[in-house]
This record gives C-alpha cells, sequence and structure tokens, in this order.
C-alpha cells in the first residue's frame, strides 16, 4: 500500500530517525492512529461519535481559552464583559457562539458515544475500565458545563447555581455547613463565581487527561465491533489511517455542518432567554430548567417527592430531598456498574433479540425524562417523571441482569470477516 | 470495488492518480479552512472596538504658559505637550545641523513651532524620560532625560545620547482651533 | 424575506440537526395567567439572509429617544455604536452631544459634567436601580439593551418557536410589538390593581407600563406617518438591532461557512470513498 511505503519513507528521515532513537514518537502515533492500528474492519457510522466528541472537546478549550481572555470573574462585571465580547470584541459573537453551542453539540457527541456502546456492549470484558474511565469524563464534563453556565451571571446562571448548590444541603448533618462552603458567603455571590470560574478552566484539562487514559484504555484491547465478535486476526482488522482516519474526517465535516448551523442562524436556540437578563439575587425566574443537557437528570431529582414509591422504602431512613440527590447522582454512576449489571455473554444487540427492544425502550425513556425535566412539575407530568424514574432503574437493575440470563442470543458469526461476507442482517 | 483487481493495470494507475489528486486538494482544502478558522481567534486579541472608540484625546492648550509642559494620556501612553520657549526652539533650529543618531528637522516634528507634542516613551525600552516638571533633570542637551539608561534627548525630542536608537515618537495630531488640538 | 423553499430546506436541516435535542427541549410556560400569544410579525431581519431595515431602525431610535427613554435605559449600547443602523459619525455626534455626563476627578480631584461623545453610553433616565424602583411604584423598568433576546419565549415551546423562527430569537420581536400594541380594555370582571394597565399579552394581564404609544406621539423626520403600530414596528426593530447587532455579520459570514463546510465534507466524502473502495 501506498500509505505504508511513504510512512517507512517518512522514517527513513534523517531527522525523523534521530528523534525517533532518543523518544519513539512517531511510531508511537503510528501505533496509536496510524497504519500501525489495526481497526476491526467493519466499524459503522456510530464509531464516529468518539472522534467527534474529541473535536468538540478541542473547540471548547480553544474558544474557552480565548473567551478566559475578555472575561471579569466578578458579579458587577461578568454580565457586561460577556456582552463586551458580544458587541466588542473582535469576531467575538463567534467565538462566543462556538463556546455556548459546543457545549450542546459535544453533549450529543458523547450521548450519542455512550448510547452506541450500550446497544453494541463495548463495556464488556475485556472493556470494562475504558468504559468506567467514560462515566468519570461525562461526570467531569457535568462538572464543567454546569460550572460554565453560571460565568455570564444571567439569571438562569444565578438561579441554577443556586438550586444545584442547594442539592448538597440535603446532605444530614453536615449539608448546611457543606453549601456554606460551596458558596464562601451566605448566598451564591462573588466568591461562588470566582471559584467557579476557576474550576471550570481546570475541569476540562482534567477531561482532556481522562480522555488520554480513556483512548489507552481502549488501544490495549482496540475497539469493539458491530458484530461484538473479538478480532481474530489480521484478516478482521484494516490500518486505522488511511481508512478510518478519512471515516473520522467526513464524519467530522458532517458534524461541523450541522453544528456551524447552530452556531450561524440559531445560535441561542439551546439556550435560555431568562439568561439574558442579569442576574437578580431577589428575583427568582417563574420557571427554572437547567440545560437540556441535564434535563434527565433533573427530572430524576425532581420525581422524589414524599409519596413518590420508590421512596417509600427509604423514607425511614432520609427525606426525599436527600433520596432524590442520590437517585439523581446514582442514576449515572450506576452506568459505570452496567458491566456487571448485564449478565450477557453476547456484546452486541444485534444477536440478542429481546434486549434489542428493551435497548431501544429505555432510549425512548430517557428522552420522556428530558421532556419532563423541561416542564413545570405539575399535571401529567409529575405521574410520567416518576413512570419514567422508576422504568430507568429496573432497566439497569432488573432488566439488565435478568435478561442476561433468560435471553436466547441468536448465533454468532465466526468471525468479523465470515459477517462481513454473509451480513447477520 | 471487487472489479478493481482484474482492471488493466493503466487503470489502476489512472485511480491512483486520481485518488493522489483528490488527496492533495482535500488537503489543500482543509488546511486552508483550519488557517482561515484560527484567524478570529487571533484577530480577537486586537484592540477591541471600544478600546479604538477611545484611540483619540482632545486637550485644550490655553491654560499651558510659556515654558511650561504637560503630560496627557492618549490611548494609555503618556504624551507630551511643550509650550516651548523663543531660546528651545532657536536651539533645536541651531542643532539641525548637528551629528543626530537619527537624523530629523526640528521642522518636520512640529506643527507649530511653539507647541512640541510627542509620546513620551524613551524609544530604547518603554520608559518615561524626565524634564516635564521644573526642577527635573532635562539631560546635556536641555530637553529630556531616561532614567533608566541614561538616554538624553534634546529641546525637539531628538535622541543625542545614550542607547535610545530613535527620536521620541511624533503621534499623529490636528489643531482644531489655536488652542485645541486632538491627538490621535 | 424568506422564500417558501429556503424555510422548507431551513426546518429540514434543522429537523436532521438534532432529534433528540429537538425533542428534549421545551420552553417553560407561562407563569400565572396564560397570555396570549405573540402574532408572528415579518420582520426584515428574519431568514438566512435577514438584514435590518435602517431607517425603520432610526425612526426606532427616534421612538425609544422621546418615548422610552423616559424611564428605560440603555446602558449597552454607546452613540457610536448607532452608526450601525446607517446614522453618520457627525450624527452619532451631534446625538451624543445632546447629553451630559459626569467625568472626572480632575486635576484638582472634582467630578465635572462634560458633553457625551460617540464612545459614551445613553444616558440612563435614573441614577442607579434603587432610584428607579423608587420613581416607579417599586419596580425598576427594565434596561432593554437585551430586551428582544430576553423575551424570545413568549410561552411557546421551544420547538414550535424554532420552527417558525430559525433565527431563534426573533419571537422577542413579536413579543415587544405585540406588548407595545396591547393595550386595550380589560375585560368583564377583570380587576385591575391600582397603578396598572390591562394588556393581554403580558403575563397575568397587569403590566405596570402604563401604554406608552400614542398617534403621532413623535413626528419622523422621513415624513412616515407615526400611527401606533408604525411606531411600536420601528421601535422593536430597533431594539431588535440593539440586542443583536451582529446579526448581519453573522448570517453573512454563516451562508460561507456553511458553503465552504459543504465543498470540504463533498470532498472528504468522495475521498473516503475512494480509499475504502478495496476493502470487502
Amino acid at each position: 500500500m501506498s500509505e505504508q511505503q511513504s510512512t517507512s519513507k517518512f522514517m527513513q528521515n534523517g531527522v525523523v530517525k534521530w528523534i525517533e532513537h532518543r523518544m519513539p514518537i512517531f511510531s508511537f502515533i503510528d501505533h496509536s492512529v496510524g497504519s500501525g492500528y489495526p481497526a476491526p474492519k467493519n466499524l459503522s457510522y456510530w464509531w464516529n461519535f468518539g472522534s467527534l466528541a474529541g473535536l468538540a472537546l478541542i473547540i471548547m478549550i480553544v474558544s474557552g481559552i480565548v473567551l478566559a481572555m475578555h472575561y471579569t470573574p466578578h458579579t458587577t462585571l461578568a454580565f457586561n464583559s460577556v456582552e463586551r465580547v458580544m458587541r466588542d470584541v473582535n469576531g467575538g459573537w463567534l467565538i462566543r457562539y462556538l463556546h455556548m453551542n459546543g457545549a450542546s453539540f459535544f453533549f450529543i457527541a458523547v450521548y450519542i458515544h455512550i448510547f452506541r456502546g450500550l446497544y453494541f456492549g463495548s463495556y464488556k470484558n475485556p472493556r470494562e475500565l475504558l468504559w468506567i474511565i467514560g462515566v468519570l469524563i461525562l461526570l467531569a464534563m457535568m462538572a464543567t458545563a454546569f460550572m460554565g453556565y453560571v460565568l455570564p451571571w444571567g439569571q438562569m446562571s444565578y438561579w441554577g447555581a443556586t438550586v444545584i448548590t442547594n442539592l448538597f444541603s440535603a446532605i444530614p448533618v453536615v449539608g448546611d455547613s457543606i453549601v456554606t462552603l460551596l458558596w464562601g458567603g451566605f448566598v451564591v455571590d462573588n466568591p461562588t463565581l470566582n471559584r467557579f470560574f476557576s474550576l471550570h478552566y481546570l475541569l476540562p484539562f482534567v477531561i482532556l487527561g481522562l480522555v488520554v487514559v480513556h483512548i489507552w484504555a481502549l488501544h490495549t484491547f482496540g475497539s469493539n465491533n458491530p458484530t461484538g465478535v473479538d478480532v481474530k486476526g489480521p484478516q478482521d482488522t484494516i490500518p486505522f489511517h488511511p481508512y478510518f482516519t478519512i471515516k473520522d474526517l467526513f464524519g467530522m465535516g458532517v458534524f461541523l455542518l450541522i453544528f456551524s448551523f447552530f452556531v450561524f442562524f440559531a445560535p441561542n436556540y439551546f439556550g435560555e432567554a431568562d439568561n439574558y437578563i442579569p442576574a437578580n439575587a431577589l428575583a427568582t425566574p417563574p420557571h427554572i430548567v437547567p440545560e437540556w443537557y441535564f434535563l434527565p437528570s433533573y427530572a430524576i431529582l425532581r420525581a422524589f417527592t414524599n409519596d413518590f414509591i420508590l421512596y417509600w422504602p427509604v423514607s425511614w431512613l432520609m427525606t426525599a430531598k436527600l433520596a432524590g440527590v442520590i437517585a439523581m447522582f446514582g442514576s449515572i454512576i450506576l452506568l459505570a456498574l452496567v458491566p456487571w449489571l448485564d449478565t450477557s455473554k453476547v456484546r452486541s444487540a444485534r444477536f440478542r433479540p429481546i434486549y434489542k427492544w428493551f435497548f431501544w425502550i429505555f432510549v425512548l425513556d430517557w428522552i420522556v425524562l428530558g421532556m419532563v425535566g423541561a416542564h413545570p412539575p405539575e399535571g401529567i407530568w409529575v405521574l410520567l417523571g416518576q413512570i419514567s424514574t422508576i422504568y430507568y432503574f429496573a432497566h439497569l437493575l432488573v432488566i439488565l441482569p435478568i435478561l442476561g440470563v433468560i435471553e436466547r442470543p441468536k448465533a454468532l458469526p465466526e468471525s468479523i470477516s465470515a459477517s462481513v461476507t454473509q451480513p447477520a442482517e | 470495488m471487487s472489479d478493481t483487481a482484474s482492471t488493466p493495470p493503466t487503470a489502476e494507475i489512472d485511480a491512483q492518480t486520481r485518488r493522489d489528486f483528490l488527496l492533495v486538494s482535500t488537503a489543500t482544502v482543509g488546511a486552508v479552512g483550519t488557517a482561515l478558522t484560527l484567524w478570529p481567534f487571533v484577530n480577537s486579541l486586537n484592540p477591541a472596538a471600544d478600546t479604538l472608540a477611545l484611540a483619540t484625546t482632545e486637550v485644550n492648550l490655553e491654560p499651558i504658559k510659556d515654558g511650561q509642559s504637560i503630560t496627557v494620556v492618549w490611548q494609555g501612553k503618556p504624551v507630551f505637550i511643550r509650550n516651548r520657549t523663543a531660546a528651545e526652539i532657536e536651539q533645536a533650529k541651531k542643532d539641525d545641523a548637528a551629528a543626530l543618531p537619527d537624523p530629523a528637522k526640528d521642522a518636520d516634528r512640529v506643527q507649530k513651532d511653539d507647541w512640541l507634542i510627542m509620546v513620551g516613551v524613551c524609544t530604547h525600552l518603554g520608559c518615561i524620560p524626565l524634564g516635564q516638571k521644573e526642577g527635573e533633570p532635562k539631560g546635556d542637551f536641555g530637553g529630556w532625560f531616561c532614567p533608566c539608561h541614561g538616554s538624553h534627548y534634546d529641546t525637539s525630542g531628538r535622541i543625542r545620547k545614550g542607547p535610545a536608537p530613535q527620536n521620541l515618537l511624533v503621534p499623529n495630531y490636528t489643531f482644531a482651533s489655536d488652542t485645541q488640538v486632538v491627538i490621535g | 424575506m424568506m422564500k417558501p423553499t429556503i424555510k422548507t430546506a431551513f426546518a429540514a436541516v434543522l429537523t436532521a440537526g438534532a432529534v433528540a435535542a429537538l425533542s428534549l427541549t421545551s420552553a417553560p410556560a407561562q407563569a400565572a395567567g396564560a397570555a396570549h400569544k405573540p402574532a408572528v410579525q415579518d420582520w426584515t431581519f428574519k431568514g438566512l439572509f435577514g438584514t435590518y431595515d435602517r431607517a425603520s431602525a432610526q425612526r426606532g431610535y427616534k421612538v425609544y429617544k422621546e418615548v422610552c427613554s423616559a424611564c428605560h435605559s440603555m446602558n449597552l449600547i454607546k452613540f457610536r455604536n448607532l452608526q450601525d443602523i446607517g446614522f453618520s459619525e457627525a450624527q452619532t455626534k451631534a446625538l451624543a452631544a445632546e447629553y451630559e455626563i459626569q467625568d472626572g476627578p480632575n486635576d484638582d480631584g472634582d467630578m465635572f459634567a462634560r458633553k457625551r461623545t460617540p464612545s459614551d453610553p445613553l444616558p440612563s433616565p435614573f441614577a442607579n436601580d434603587k432610584a428607579a424602583a423608587a420613581a416607579n411604584n417599586g419596580k425598576a423598568p427594565p434596561d432593554l439593551s437585551l430586551i428582544t433576546k430576553a423575551r424570545a419565549q413568549g410561552g411557546d415551546s421551544v420547538i414550535k418557536v424554532s420552527m417558525k423562527h430559525p433565527d431563534g430569537f426573533t419571537i422577542g420581536a413579536d413579543y415587544v410589538y405585540a406588548l407595545l400594541t396591547g393595550y386595550g380594555e380589560p375585560p368583564a370582571g377583570f380587576e385591575l390593581p391600582d397603578g396598572g394597565s390591562y394588556n393581554k399579552y403580558f403575563p397575568g394581564g397587569v403590566i405596570a407600563m402604563a401604554n406608552p404609544l400614542v398617534e403621532d406621539g413623535v413626528e419622523f423626520s422621513d415624513g412616515t406617518k407615526a400611527t401606533v403600530a408604525q411606531q411600536a414596528h420601528d421601535v422593536t426593530t430597533f431594539l431588535a438591532w440593539a440586542a443583536e447587532p451582529e446579526l448581519e455579520e453573522r448570517k453573512r459570514l454563516g451562508i460561507k461557512v456553511m458553503l465552504f463546510l459543504l465543498v470540504l465534507t463533498g470532498m472528504l466524502f468522495a475521498l473516503k470513498r475512494k480509499i475504502w473502495s478495496d476493502v470487502h
């Protein structure tokens, strides 16, 4: 192949050899994303979302560093400094809108990436650690996004910060002290804004570090694939470069097209109008909603009222508020345990006729939770929120373990190359 | 495609060339796009519209008497405005013929002989020279003296002695009236 | 103005864009008392190629200056910004010089008043929020710099709003226009509290602001008849510009970026096909 020839020609270069001898960076790259990294030949476009999330992270870090150069983390100046970026800084509106919408697109890529993992069983032995690191990335992203949303110091920033930090007051005995500690005062105020800014700048680099570890773990056994069958030999793989570099690049082109549409023509689509009103500590907006990517979690939090059936078993032990907080964090942390909750030996849902259906119900359930989170807790939304919360936990804690035992999977293909010549579906 | 293997060698070379052409052109377009994308990020570091809007300063010259200097702020920098005495003007014109490290005629450095207007930043490494106030050292040539590294400027603000490479900079300015000057 | 085909294409891109997000994002309902939905207006700044109507925005500034500015500030707008809507530099200088601003301290340490320059903001009617609240029955009139963005949801779901208004925030302009033209007699049995006015577009129906616009309340120098609807339309155009002064540049650049990405993505797709052609 011409690529391999040119690669080896490249490796013969004097300067390259000099560096390679002292620090084998070129062979490292080659074995990471080059022709020296074999990838399953049957990866579908669902496998594009990992690199898309990486692209989103880069967009966020680059635009964020520039924004930080123009932003003032002070309660009296923050809102106007953001508007100065929008109005006076050269191209500032573009950088801010890239950052604002970049957050949403980062979550879109990551959520699809996660659901892809759930469908094709990418979390199963030997990729459990890879999956757990992924859950940690999601948690770090959520913390980063939350703190970033506070920085423009609009009404939604302020009241979102107030509501979310107040979650910690649910912790028995020390709760209120923890909240005061988080605030550095008696309400969300300037000290809170300053520390959120500091952490919002720090956490993306923690995410970046976790991503490196995530990819390291990935490269140990290589990618899972749509059949879920292990790679048996060279006939099952193709070199990552050029096949998947070009496929990833094409995916990035499509991703950027959709992203640009929102940045340039609907930049506030994912935002809340109330955040264009400066923060006012004496007036709460009529309806507080988090950004869309928190809506499912928010719905789980709110589902826990005193009359909620899931609360009854623990009602002697804790308040409904605390139960809700635990359930919300638990709903994410539980994902880390999915490799053990899912008892099926078969990875891909392609060969799990029943699980396939439950997977899509789970996706639907998650979307319903998101819709519930967007609406005020009134009327039908209360019941819908409770049912979908119950289903969320039931899927992870009951359906997954039982299904693995009772389900009769379809016959697996001999190998990836066998499945390619005789498609399973 | 499965028929690639059975096509004759010339066609294969043809396909190879086409593919290389596509590769090079796509890479070029991609590289241009990346470079263009970086520009707004770099450009955002340039002075913003509100900064540029404050780029001119208006000064009333009426209160400045003969032989007095004032310092005004223009774009955040000190600007020296001196109402020169007749002796200083005469000295400055005479020195047109002297050995100057950065040759310039006094007539080219002022619009009106009385008023010397220049940026009060030493062209060596950016300190502010002394000589604006009574009693401050004015250097060997009766103009300004930079205490940081000992640069001497004359009564036309020209560098005469010391490490500074250039004369004190004359900003763009216009006389809006006899007593009103707009700098910038 | 948008042709139907573009509108359809727009909707198609939107739908393809973020199916998940579409179904997730949904706006809050209005608080107490379902307010009337503002009618959709045909703004020139809507659509892929929308721009602000300069003449309308300039008339709108006059309405703001002579009516709204008695109570509402626009702190984020500087006089120099008015050049965006077609005023000349000399005109903005003259408009600014109509007002004074406190500056200082001078060399004697005293504060002093001077004429405003184009780099100064539009003047605020009140010294601070407290003074504004005290003069208005305890509720400060909101700053109008971002008003069309800050009132963008108007009680409709984001999905529906976005389909009608791909720019997201023209709904805010619709709301402001509806509010300004929505004063009237309360329905029978509606109890109007003291100092309140009835406005069917305001959540709850009772608004502290008295009907600000009257027929021929301002005189337009270009001879346009100053009906209430005309004034409301013009001032809303002005406020929409104030909220999103980058809109025209954003849309212009957006077209270029999208076209470039379309070409690049097409080339990447062709290259992908070529490279993958020997895999089986």
